[in-house]
C-alpha cells in the first residue's frame, strides 16, 4: 500500500492521515493497519494518566526532552474527552508541549475519545502501532483518569504512570479504587506544594496493603514537572521497570494479556461492522419492537440477531 | 463514524491577547468539530508542524499584533515546502483590505474581522471542509 510504504520512508504526513483513517474507519484503514503490524513491537509503550490539572502534559513534555537528550526518538498521543453531546472535542495538550515542540523527532498527536465505548483502548492501540512502526522508541499516551475506557487504555501500556498531586485526601479512595492495580510507578507531580512527603507515606502505606505477586513494587517518585526536577528519576524507573519485565518473563505475560483484549475489541468490532452492514439494522430495530410489544424476549432476540454470524 | 473536521486554532505573534482565539475555539468544539488549540506565542514552524501531525482540515490564526504580514506569509510558504498547501488555512483579527487581498493571493482562504459572528466562522468552515471532501 502507497501510504504504508510512505509512512516507512518516514513521511510524517502519510503517519498523520494513515491515524486519521483508523479514527475514522475510513475504507482501507484494516488493511493498512494488517500490513503495518509486523513492523511494529519495538517501542515502549508507556500510559500515563492521572487527574485533570494535575501536570500530566508537563510531565510528558519533560519525559520527552529527556529520552531525546538520550537519543531515543519519542511519540506521543494526548487523549482528551469528546463532549457526548456535541461530538466536539477542546485538545489542549499541545499547550504545555513546548520543549519538544520544534523537534521533528517527536511526533505529537490529539485525539479526542469520540463515541468510541469501549473501542477506545483499541482506536489508541492502533495509533500507538501506527508510531511504533515509524520507528518511534519511546510511546507516551497520557490519558485523563477518570472513566472505565481510559483505564483501558493504560492496560495496553508496558508501563503504566499514575500522576497525583499532594494533599489528596478524599481522593486517597478514588485511588484505592482500580489505580492503585494498574500503576507500576506512582508520580507525585507538583511537589513544590505542601503535603507531598504525607501524600508519598498514604500512598506508599497502601500499596504494601496490595499483594505483591508481580516481583516489581512500585516507585513513589515526587516531581515538579514545570521545573524539571525528578523526571530524571521517572525515566530511570520507567526504563527499571522494562528490565523487570524482560527479566522475569512478565513481559511475554503482558503482551499476551494485550493480545487477548486486542483481538476480543477487534472481533468485537467486526461482528459489529458486518451486522451493520449486511442491512440488519432493520432487523434490530424490529426486534426492538417486538421485546417492547412482549411479543419476544431479549435473549432470545440476541439469538435469533446473531444466526447469520454463528452459521 | 463519520469524519470529524479537525481545525488547529494557533495565536501567532508576540502579543498575550488569546480572547478572540478561544471563544472561536469553543464555538468550533461546540459544533461538533474537534479543536486542537496550542496557546499563545506560537512560530510559524510549530504551527505548521503542529497541523500535519494532526492532520487538521483547516489552520485558524488569530492576530492582533499587526505582524500578519511577515507571520501568514511564512505559515504559506512552509506549508508549501511541506506539501501540505491543501490545508486550508483562515485568519481573524484587524487585517486592512489591501492586506487581505495579498493575502488571499498568497493562498490564504478567507480574512475575519474582529467582529465576526462565531457561527458565521462555523458555517464556513463546515461548508468548506464538505465541499472539498
Ligand atoms: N506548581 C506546579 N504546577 C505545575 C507542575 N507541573 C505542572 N504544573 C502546572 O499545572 C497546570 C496543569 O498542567 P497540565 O500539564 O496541563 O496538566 P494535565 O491536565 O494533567 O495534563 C499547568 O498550569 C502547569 O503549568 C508542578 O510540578 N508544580
Ligand atoms: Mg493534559
Amino acid at each position: 500500500m502507497e501510504i504504508l510504504s510512505r509512512l516507512l520512508d518516514g513521511d510524517r504526513r502519510a503517519v498523520a492521515r494513515l491515524m486519521s483513517m483508523a479514527e475514522n474507519d475510513s475504507p482501507g484503514a484494516k488493511k493498512a493497519l494488517a500490513e503495518l503490524y509486523p513492523h511494529t513491537g519495538n517501542a515502549h509503550i508507556i500510559g500515563i494518566t492521572g487527574p485533570p490539572g494535575s501536570g500530566k502534559s508537563t510531565l510528558v513534555d519533560k519525559l520527552a526532552l529527556f529520552y531525546r537528550t538520550k537519543g531515543k526518538t519519542v511519540g506521543i498521543i494526548a487523549v482528551d474527552p469528546t463532549s457526548p453531546f456535541t461530538g466536539g472535542a477542546l485538545l489542549g495538550d499541545r499547550i504545555r508541549m513546548n520543549e519538544v515542540a520544534l523537534d521533528k523527532e517527536v511526533f505529537i498527536r490529539s485525539m479526542g475519545t469520540r463515541g468510541h465505548l469501549g473501542g477506545l483502548a483499541l482506536k489508541t492501540g492502533d495509533l500507538v502501532k501506527i508510531l511504533d512502526a515509524f520507528g518511534k522508541d519511546i510511546i507516551l499516551v497520557e490519558t485523563v483518569g477518570a472513566g472505565q475506557s481510559e483505564v483501558e487504555v493504560v492496560k495496553t501500556a508496558h508501563t503504566t504512570v499514575i500522576v497525583e498531586v499532594p494533599g489528596m485526601g478524599d481522593d486517597i479512595q478514588a485511588i484505592k479504587a482500580g489505580i492503585l492495580e494498574i500503576g507500576d510507578i506512582f508520580v507525585i507531580n507538583k511537589s513544590d506544594m505542601e503535603g507531598a512527603d504525607e501524600t508519598s507515606r498514604e500512598l506508599d502505606a497502601m500499596l504494601d496493603m496490595n499483594p505483591e505477586n508481580s516481583g516489581w513494587r512500585p516507585p513513589i517518585i515526587q516531581t515538579i514537572a514545570n521545573s524539571n526536577i525528578g523526571v530524571d528519576e521517572v525515566v530511570e524507573a520507567m526504563d527499571q521497570h522494562m528490565e523487570h519485565l524482560k527479566s522475569t518473563g512478565n513481559y511475554h505475560k503482558r503482551i499476551k494479556a494485550r493480545t487477548r483484549v486486542e483481538l476480543m475489541e477487534i472481533i468485537r468490532d467486526n461482528i459489529h461492522s458486518y451486522l451493520i452492514e449486511s442491512g440488519q439494522d432493520e432487523k434490530f430495530d424490529s426486534l426492538v419492537d417486538m421485546i417492547v410489544n412482549g411479543e419476544l424476549d431479549p435473549y432470545t432476540a440476541a439469538e435469533e440477531f446473531v444466526k447469520p454470524i454463528k452459521e | 463514524m463519520e469524519k470529524k473536521i479537525r481545525v488547529l486554532v494557533a495565536k501567532p505573534g508576540l502579543d498575550g491577547h488569546d480572547r478572540g482565539a478561544k471563544i472561536v475555539a469553543r464555538a468550533l468544539r461546540d459544533a461538533g468539530m474537534e479543536v486542537i488549540y496550542t496557546g499563545l506565542h506560537q512560530v510559524p514552524e510549530r504551527i505548521v508542524e503542529a497541523a500535519i501531525q494532526e492532520d487538521v482540515d483547516v489552520i485558524g490564526m488569530s492576530l492582533l499584533s499587526g505582524a500578519h504580514m511577515t507571520l501568514i506569509p511564512d505559515v504559506m510558504e512552509l506549508l508549501e515546502e511541506n506539501e501540505a498547501s491543501d490545508i486550508i488555512v483562515l485568519a481573524g483579527g484587524i487585517i486592512p483590505q489591501e492586506d487581505a487581498d495579498r493575502l488571499r493571493e498568497m493562498g490564504v482562504d478567507r480574512t475575519f474581522g474582529p467582529g465576526t459572528r462565531t457561527d458565521e466562522i462555523v458555517e464556513y468552515i463546515r461548508s468548506k471542509v464538505l465541499n472539498r471532501n
